[in-house]
């Protein structure tokens, strides 16, 4: 693990250096971004993760983004234009999990390397790799820090879980079940959420990922039970917004928030102590590795593998809280605003 | 043509003698029960939300038990439902026009953006920053009242147009970013001013909500005792009568407008109280909300018809199931599912109500 740390905090810092000694052997190698949106900061650190790489190793690289979340037609016109333009591969966050598949299909046949970054495919091996973050490993370290924060009083705990909406998409309740398996909670179907019969379950809400769904979600379920004391969320805008509630409730020192993302606004709320612990993910690294696995491709035909016992590479996850617990491995607030996103 | 004229007047007067001698008279049927209340309705648009609202009250309040009755609960229910409930009196606004505005919440979260960016990342004093926002918010309110009173535009069009627009600046100009909590009570505090509450017994009503009911009050007096307000009224009802009786129609629905986005502006400052930071991401759908909260409110979508007070009692309506079927521990689709049949249903009535003879 501690290996994996400092690969991650120089990762970030060091990836553009590394792709430099494909520079002049690989300058006629064209490679696309796709992202869902050009404004949500996560994209916008993905971009910029592609871009360094891209730059470092001397090759083209088009960026295209769909208008909102769901736009599939840009997607799908994107994919085309790279084809058309003789790209060696594609890097794409797809804003629908099946809508693409044909064309993805059209690219890869094509002979283009297709990866898709932090959303998979369903199933994943629409395209040929898959970068993402562990969301259930994510989830899986809030928990664990969460229960060992309270220690003995986690056999008593009151557990609010605020998801994000009623669709459960992967993402979803990959992060509510690995939080459940990290606290210690048994999880009945991996896929659903909130059907655990633990009686420390006070109850789960939808926020929609955003500060005012997290207040209401919030406030609704320390109507059920004010006890409420380990919260769960889905992101940190969530969290942000169930601080307000249990703010407003008077509740804020009973109550331990949990959640996930790595924003800088989120990180900055570790710090002053108003969530807990975050899980951080590493949209740049994300896209660096992209690129650089185009690369390889294009020069030999190597092809990405998959993390051991993952469905997909595992662009990693570390722990931020300034409240370490025994044996889970985190980084301080501080330090994880060098790394944070947006 | 006879010489003599015959007695007791020409023929033609005798047959008018033995036909009906009544002018113009009302037939007084009985309408039967259905009709009445048919018409009890048409003349009080209001009593469908009051009875769905006083009725989901006790319904929930035995379903979900005191957790839900409590003063408390009831009073939380008025602050999750403020936002969308002053969006729902701008809606109204428009609608009564028989127009629509899919703008409202678009324009609401780019002035609480706009009001932020000032004050919270470049230090503008805060009164300025919200002057500003008001400003900004009757500019995009004239802007959607000059494309359908100059361009010609549908509402729907030009508000469909103008909701992407307003989104995309606000994308832009926040780069979907949140600014935190923390760091507009550092700096402009005034920001959150109606997130502030007061606590009489048990019961806790913030600025916001107090807002939200000072302009539905507001509102129902410029409606209804107003000249202006009637004129609204007309408008909705048939344009083109109000322009021979001499009503500036066009000059009417832009002001409409422009009221409508200072009150989405005076809604932007009450969403930081209540979200606690400013979020780009938040009230995607608030337009929907608001229109939602509007029809239930018994307010035709045909324009003219219809009190402002009702979308106070649809978007109250829509925050007490919300509030009961979570209590009562219902998943988040079946909330989703009801609301969608009360949508249903209360335009349904609607329709039934319009046909009403007389």
């Amino acid at each position: 693990m501690k290996k994996m740390k400092l690969a991650l905090l120089s990762g970030a810092v060091a990836l553009a250096g590394s792709g430099a000694a494909f520079a002049d052997a690989h300058g006629g190698v064209t490679a696309c971004l796709i992202t869902k949106t050009d404004t949500n900061p996560f994209f916008v650190k993905m971009r910029e993760g592609a871009t360094a790489a891209a730059e470092a190793a001397g090759i083209t690289l088009q960026t295209y983004a769909g208008a909102i979340d769901g736009d599939v037609e840009s997607q799908v016109a994107a994919v085309e234009t790279c084809i058309a333009a003789g790209a060696s591969g594609i890097l794409i966050t797809p804003s629908d999990s099946r809508a693409l598949a044909p064309v993805i299909g059209q690219a890869r046949e094509a002979g283009l390397l297709v990866i898709a970054l932090d959303t998979p495919f369903e199933p994943a091996d629409t395209a040929d790799a898959t970068f993402a973050t562990d969301n259930f490993e994510a989830g899986r370290l809030i928990g664990a820090w969460a229960a060992a924060t309270l220690g003995d009083a986690a056999a008593d705990a009151r557990i609010a879980t605020l998801d994000l909406n009623a669709s459960e998409v992967s993402v979803d309740y990959l992060r509510n079940q690995g939080f459940m398996t990290g606290f210690g909670i048994e999880v009945n179907d991996p896929t659903d959420i909130g059907d655990e019969d633990d009686p420390r379950i006070v109850g789960s809400d939808v926020t929609n990922g955003n500060e005012e769904g997290g207040r209401t979600a919030m406030e609704n379920l320390l109507q059920i039970d004010p006890s409420i004391n380990v919260v769960y969320t889905i992101n940190e805008p969530a969290a942000a917004g169930a601080y307000e509630a249990l703010n407003a409730f008077g509740l804020t020192e009973q109550a331990l928030i949990v959640s996930v993302d790595g924003g800088c606004p989120g990180v900055q709320d570790v710090a002053e102590g108003i969530i807990g612990a975050t899980a951080m993910q590493f949209p740049l690294l994300m896209a660096s590795l992209g690129v650089e696995a185009i690369i390889a491709h294009a020069a030999d035909g190597t092809m990405p593998e998959n993390s051991e016992g993952l469905e997909f590479f595992n662009t990693g996850v570390m722990l931020v809280t300034d409240q370490p617990v025994d044996g889970i491995e985190s980084i301080t607030s501080a330090e994880a605003l060098e790394l944070c996103w947006g | 043509m006879s010489d003599s004229p015959q007695p007791g007047g020409q023929d033609y007067e005798r047959r008018l003698n033995e036909s009906a001698a009544a002018v113009a008279e009302f037939e007084h049927t009985p309408r039967g029960f259905l009709g009445t209340v048919q018409h009890v309705l048409h003349a009080n648009p209001t009593f469908v939300p009051v009875i769905v609202l006083v009725a989901s009250i006790a319904v929930f309040g035995v379903i979900a038990g005191e957790r839900f009755f409590s003063p408390f609960n009831l009073t939380l229910i008025m602050q999750q439902v403020s936002i969308i409930g002053i969006l729902a009196a701008a809606q109204t606004l428009i609608i009564l026009t028989a127009g629509i505005d899919l703008s409202v919440a678009a324009i609401m979260v780019l002035m609480s953006v706009i009001s932020g960016k000032l004050a919270v990342t470049l230090g503008v004093p805060a009164p300025i920053a919200l002057a500003v926002s008001f400003a900004g918010g009757i500019a995009a309110g004239y802007l959607n009242g000059w494309l359908v009173t100059k361009v010609k535009l549908p509402p729907f069009i030009a508000t469909l147009g103008t909701w992407n627009v307003f989104f995309a600046l606000n994308l832009w100009l926040s780069g979907a970013q949140s600014i935190r909590g923390s760091d507009i009570d550092e700096v402009a505090p005034l920001l959150k001013f109606f997130g502030n509450s007061f606590e009489i017994g048990s019961a806790r009503l913030t600025f916001g909500t107090l807002l939200m009911v000072v302009i539905f009050v507001v509102l129902w007096y410029i409606l209804n005792k107003t000249a202006w307000g009637r004129h609204v009224y007309m408008i909705g009802d048939d344009k083109e009568a109000a322009e021979m009786a001499g009503i500036r129609t066009d000059r009417t629905l832009r002001q409409v407008y422009m009221l409508a986005g200072f009150i989405c502006a005076l809604a932007a400052w009450a969403s930081i109280g209540r979200v606690g930071s400013i979020s780009p991401q938040s009230f995607y759908e608030g337009n929907l909300e608001s229109i939602t909260a509007v029809v239930i409110g018994g307010i035709s979508l045909f324009g003219g018809r219809g009190s402002i007070m009702g979308a106070l009692f649809g978007a109250l309506i829509v925050g007490v199931f919300q509030s009961g079927l979570r209590l009562a521990g219902v998943d988040v689709l079946w909330q989703v599912f009801a609301i969608g049949w009360l949508i249903i249903i209360a335009v349904a009535i609607d329709q039934w109500i319009r046909k009403v003879s007389a």
